[in-house]
């Protein structure tokens, strides 16, 4: 019955597991970033005046912003609740090593994500007569973004959550360092809407898996600055 | 009280004489240019300014990972200082940027890759002092701007990889014949004078505002210590 | 058990623990006493481990912090005011992450021992944000527990709880939490403290400044000795 340290993986895992169960249970989170992602494709249906010409070259902008903006809300909640209550402390008391935080947060966060995008995909495909957003280049596209842009939002949570503005803060500190992954994912998925030539999605699309790639070590790097002191 | 050094003195004196001679060789050494005219030498000054401010930029990320390692607040200082500094000259090349574009470009600003990654270093310089804000405990204040002028010195130089995918009107300004045509213009052998002259300016008045700074912030702590001690 | 020598705590440049020696016998119930903002709970956060300390030695259950950290955390349980405790699931699921989080094998015995212990038995498929305040703090103490820990730290237990809920959390703090353990405890509640604790420490101005053994009060009683203490 002595406690050892949980693997890495089986930790992140309890995590995960937590979130989830916990989030299918009071569906505050996801409910609060759909409804949040609708209203924002209702605003850019008339402030663009979506029409078939405008779609073919916004399609993929509006998807992005749209899955930022209700990115930074899910992030900022899923942080709270672990700050508010003292869970956080929880979790850091546990003998479990940092980074099985970090990575069980990001792979939460993105699952939610994901599920967002899920929904979120096939109703404006439905809306716009938009088929071409269920390419596999597409959704890959897609995947390889959210990765990039939760595993930096996640680090920056655990950041907001500790300051005074912390209803304030995330998008500001969030966007300007995700600016490479939504214009890269902006740059890919709109070339694969109107039917680019691959190798012209090659080059963002390197780059969206760079930045992923540095990203994911940086943060995971550096988590345990953010939430020891 | 701790005086102030007398090599901080003459720096001083050295930096205002330095921003003269520059001043002379971009307005007066430097021939002008043959079709932009005059206007073009606010291009020595733009990109004097945007040296030291990238220079900070990098120079406190360098910092930050220092600060993470050693935890010395003196670090902390020093990327601050270096951030600062930077957000300043950084906003004079902005403006001495736009001010150059409207004649050349016919516009005061365009979303070319080195402006737009300007402007989100502006950004990211700007989040960074509201998160610092934020934040009452010195030590992790300290933390937490460190990290982030990691993140945003990681991913600056991918935003303008990114944004460079986009598209350009910016001059590459050495040694590119094509860039004539876009606003652009080879320099000729005073030109490239004047335009050391202000990078060597520039750094050595980025160098005395950076001690200036450094010092101001350790006397800063040195108050709010001799604050606490009277408080006791 | 607990072993701290010359402990400092800065948090910038403010010093809050200023060269603390405290030392716990095994199966001792210390409680920790003194004034608002003297640094009991930055005290109980170190030897938490959730805290780094600035200088000096600390040690628990024979590992020293921070370098044996993972060592300390999985024998030590922690209760702070706040619940630690996730509104949105059950009683049963909070203590089964815990269970996960410390490595536990075959916990659900465990699970259903903790939760018969601290009377909760009934309620454990309710949500935890349909608790109320002393159920959630009972149920903390279950999760603290949960992983028998040799050392339990319980930071202001009783904050925003009634009087049957204290008197309740007593109980359960006894017989569950207390049992063949050893136990430090921040309070401002000098009467529950006198019942529960053998000894006595008074945290003043970042050191403790006096401690009593429980038998060393003969005809005084604790509050003569914590305003005495304050005095000197």
């Amino acid at each position: 019955m002595k406690p050892s340290a949980p693997s890495l993986l089986k930790a992140t895992f309890a995590i995960v597991q937590k979130d989830l169960a916990a989030e299918l249970r009071s569906r505050e989170l996801l409910s609060a970033m759909l409804v949040f992602s609708m209203l924002v494709i209702l605003i850019f249906n008339f402030a663009l005046e979506l029409n078939i010409d405008v779609r073919k070259s916004v399609t993929a902008g509006v998807l992005w912003t749209t899955f930022a903006f209700a990115g930074t809300l899910g992030l900022n909640r899923s942080m709270a609740v672990e700050k508010d209550r003292g869970c956080m402390d929880g979790l850091l008391l546990a003998p479990v090593d940092r980074s099985a935080i970090f990575f069980g947060k990001a792979i939460s966060n993105l699952a939610f994500m994901l599920i967002v995008e899920a929904i979120v995909i096939p109703m404006y495909a439905i809306l716009y007569n938009e088929t071409r957003i269920f390419q596999p280049e597409f959704l890959g596209v897609l995947l390889l973004g959210s990765i990039g842009y939760i595993a930096v939002g996640t680090l920056l949570s655990a950041m907001s959550v500790q300051t005074r503005t912390r209803d304030v803060l995330l998008p500001i500190l969030l966007f300007p360092v995700a600016v490479p992954v939504l214009l890269a994912s902006v740059k890919a998925s709109g070339g694969i809407i109107t039917g680019a030539p691959f190798a012209e999605i090659l080059t963002p699309l390197n780059l969206l898996i760079v930045y992923d790639i540095v990203f994911i070590a940086i943060s995971f790097m550096v988590f345990d600055y953010v939430v020891e002191e | 009280m701790q005086s102030k050094p007398i090599a901080l003195t003459i720096l001083d004196i050295l930096s205002v004489i330095s921003l003269g001679v520059a001043t002379y060789f971009a307005l007066v050494f430097a021939p002008t240019e043959l079709f932009m005219g005059q206007v073009q030498r606010v291009f020595y000054f733009h990109v004097g300014t945007a040296w030291v401010g990238m220079l900070g930029f990098i120079l406190a990320a360098i910092a930050g990972i220092i600060y993470l390692i050693n935890k010395d607040m003196r670090w902390d200082r020093f990327e601050v200082a270096a951030v600062e500094i930077s957000t300043m000259f950084f906003f004079i090349t902005i403006v001495l940027g736009s001010i150059w574009a409207r004649p050349a470009w016919n516009t005061w600003w365009t979303w070319d890759p080195r402006l737009t990654t300007a402007a989100i270093t502006e950004l990211i310089y700007i989040a960074y002092f509201m998160l610092r804000a934020g934040i009452e405990d010195p030590e992790k204040r300290a933390r937490f701007g460190a990290v982030y002028t990691l993140l945003g010195g990681i991913s600056v130089p991918i935003t303008f990889m990114v944004i460079r995918l986009f598209r350009t009107i910016h001059p590459v300004v050495i040694g590119n014949e094509s860039a004539a045509a876009q606003g652009g213009f080879s320099m000729s052998g005073d030109m490239v004078t004047a335009m050391l002259v202000s990078f060597a300016a520039f750094t050595i008045i980025f160098i005395d505002l950076m001690w200036h700074r450094i010092r101001i912030g350790g006397l800063q702590d040195k108050v709010e210590e001799l604050k606490l001690k009277v408080s006791m | 058990m607990i072993e701290v020598k010359k402990l400092v705590k800065r948090f910038g440049l403010k010093t809050i623990l200023r060269g603390l020696d405290f030392h716990v016998e095994p199966g001792e119930f210390v409680a920790l006493l003194g004034p608002n903002g003297a640094g009991k709970t930055t005290f109980l956060r170190i030897l938490a481990s959730l805290s780094r300390p600035s200088m000096g030695s600390v040690k628990v259950a024979g590992y020293s912090l921070p370098n044996d950290s993972a060592n300390v955390r999985a024998r030590l349980g922690v209760v702070s005011h706040m619940p630690l405790l996730y509104p949105d699931l059950t009683a049963e699921e909070n203590l089964h992450f815990y269970a996960q989080m410390y490595g536990l094998a075959n916990y659900q015995p465990r699970i259903t021992e903790v939760l018969e212990m601290i009377g909760l038995e009934a309620r454990r498929k309710d949500l935890v944000r349909t608790f109320s305040r002393g159920m959630q703090q009972r149920l903390a103490i279950g999760r603290a527990v949960l992983h028998d820990p040799e050392v339990v730290l319980f930071d202001e237990p009783y904050t925003g709880l009634d009087q049957d809920a204290s008197e309740m959390l007593d109980e359960v703090l006894r017989s569950v939490a207390a049992k063949g353990r050893t136990v430090v405890m921040t309070s401002h509640d000098l009467a529950r403290a006198e019942d529960l604790a053998t000894r006595f420490d008074i945290l003043s101005r970042g050191v403790i400044a006096a401690s009593a053994k429980r038998e060393d009060f003969k005809d005084s009683n604790l509050l003569d000795f914590y305003k005495k203490s304050l005095e000197s």
